[in-house]
């Protein structure tokens, strides 16, 4: 750990990746709580999943046709947006069972960019970087991205808080009030898509659902409203996440996974403790 | 109140149907301004079904549906609504002044905070149920009763001309039912009440007219209601119970005698 506050000032990749923490946090905070209350959790993590077509594409295309201007993060962001909007429109009007149309996008987006990686030349570490999070790779063009989406998400995500709220409780007595319904439900699965971006760059794709969904979980724990649960699991999520990447430094473990671990340990310890201050009221 | 003549709710040879069933047949029906209005049937009769194309959250298969002379979208912001909440998520992280404010979207603003406008009109809301001290509250500590005068003080916070209840008296015992009953008698000198009961449902001295809904729909003056019209809605026959709580609370009830 001291290793790793000397190192800090020292090396610029630890920097970056010290703010994307808390740059993702935010995101995390805001989003995860209306993932969680709005009980749209599982689509959160096929957004997420699919996510790995739109990289492999874009490595694909910038290692194998030079197209020097596409990165992965833009695959991301390309596939997320898709898979966001086709599984709303779904979920919203076809009569289609929602969680087959789900489970088939989120499998055959990971098939497609596992075929993309392997018919990318060098080496395959990025699949595992994608998959399990890189944080220690984000490069400061990739932080300003990031800071670029999180504050549209965050901006959104407040401007209609009146609006997501009234969604997320009661869709009907929200339409009779003459809001948008079908407009905010796609709006808020898009914001979830940016903040799974954000978030796979830290964790990765398969362990973002935890990260949005376990700071809430603990958050839910100690709050009464929306705003309070939102602030909270904000910085229980930087807390995750910078503890989780100074204790993994040291030892040198991967990062995404220590953060997922912590996140885990704590939620289990809260849920306990509460349990148990209920029983010793009782 | 626009114009003092003009009715609440008309509708006029309205037919729909769902998945190929008929529910609602060939339905003509004049709901005057200031009416107080009970909607009552069997279960699957199609109270509900009533209720959500007044409000325009279904569209007739025929016919036509007027709301103080305009669409029911329409009139949506002369229009308070109380659904039945068996589904919603009694965890959820929000204050019972919270869960009001709800009733003032698509007053103001499309986006950001509420205006002071808007929080007046809710606390005037909250006073009018009785729940004005518990606005700090948290959705998830109020009781089931609590949460019912909540749901009419999100739908009057609106400020609406029309109040539509769906089963208001659902999860309610009999001195709350009463106690609704008076809001709601209280309330039906500002605005026009429809709601719909559960069961046959109350008729009271309250209720100025019925609406019996089983597919065809027909209208009453409650003085005209007997046990030939229950009966024959009901398709069994039906025994009158007397409740009486004090003579102030007089509530009729008919159940099934079967």
């Amino acid at each position: 750990m001291a290793q790793f506050l000397i190192d800090l000032q020292q090396y610029q990749f630890l920097q970056n990746a010290l703010f994307t923490g808390i740059l993702a946090s935010v995101a995390c905070g805001i989003i995860g709580t209306y993932i969680v209350i709005r009980r749209i959790s599982y689509i959160a993590d096929g957004i997420a999943h699919t996510v790995l077509g739109g990289m492999g594409a874009a490595l694909y295309l910038h290692k194998v046709y030079h197209w020097q201007g596409v990165v992965p993060l833009h695959g991301a962001l390309v596939a997320a947006v898709i898979a966001a909007v086709v599984i709303g429109l779904v979920s919203l009007w076809a009569k289609q069972r929602e969680d087959t149309v789900i489970s088939a996008l989120w499998a055959v987006g990971m098939a497609a960019g596992i075929v993309f990686i392997s018919r990318t030349p060098g080496y395959n570490e990025d699949l595992m970087g994608y998959l399990f999070g890189n944080i220690l790779m984000v490069s400061s063009s990739d932080l300003w991205m990031l800071a670029g989406l999180d504050i549209v998400i965050v901006a959104v995500g407040l401007l209609f808080y009146n609006q997501f709220l009234a969604v997320c409780f009661d869709q009907e007595f929200a339409r009779v009030r003459g809001v948008r319904v079908e407009v905010f439900y796609l709006l808020l699965l898009c914001l979830a898509a940016l903040t799974v971006v954000v978030l796979a760059t830290v964790v990765g794709i398969v362990m973002v659902i935890a990260l949005l969904t376990l700071p809430v979980a603990v958050a839910a724990l100690f709050s009464t409203t929306m705003w309070r649960m939102m602030i909270i699991s904000s910085i229980l999520c930087a807390i995750f996440t910078t503890s989780g990447l100074m204790l993994s430094y040291g030892p040198d473990y991967p990062a995404g996974a220590a953060t997922i671990i912590i996140a885990g340990a704590i939620y289990l310890a809260a849920t306990t403790l509460k349990w148990a201050l209920s029983r010793g009221r009782s | 109140m626009s114009e003092k003549d003009e009715s609440a709710i008309v509708i006029k040879g309205l037919w729909f149907s769902y998945d190929g069933y008929c529910v609602l047949e060939d339905v003509n029906l004049s709901i005057p301004q200031g009416d107080f209005v009970s909607v009552v049937g069997p279960n699957g009769g199609g109270k509900t079904t009533l209720l959500r194309l007044v409000l325009g959250l279904l569209r007739p298969s025929r016919g036509e549906i007027r709301v103080f002379g305009v669409t029911p979208e329409e009139a949506r912001p002369r229009t308070g609504y109380m659904p039945q909440h068996a589904q919603l998520d009694p965890q959820f992280p929000a204050t019972v002044m919270d869960v009001a404010l709800m009733g003032r979207l698509g007053q103001g603003r499309p986006f950001g905070p509420y205006s002071k406008r808007d929080k007046e009109a809710v606390v005037t809301a909250l006073e009018q149920v009785g729940l004005r001290d518990l606005h700090k509250k948290s959705f998830a500590s109020i009781s089931g009763g609590q949460r019912q005068r909540l749901f009419i003080a999100r739908a009057l916070a609106g400020e609406p001309d029309l109040l539509l209840l769906d089963e208001p008296t659902a999860n309610l015992d009999v001195v709350m039912e009463g106690d609704l009953y008076e809001l709601l008698q209280t309330l039906n000198q500002r605005m026009t009440v429809v709601m719909v009961s559960h069961d046959l449902g109350f008729v009271s001295k309250l209720v100025k007219s019925v609406v019996c809904v089983k597919c065809q729909v027909s209208s009453h003056p409650t003085s005209e209601i007997t046990g030939e019209i229950i009966d024959a809605m009901y398709g069994s026959p039906m025994r009158i119970v007397r409740h009486d709580h004090g003579d102030s609370k007089e509530v009729i009830k008919w159940r099934s005698s079967s």
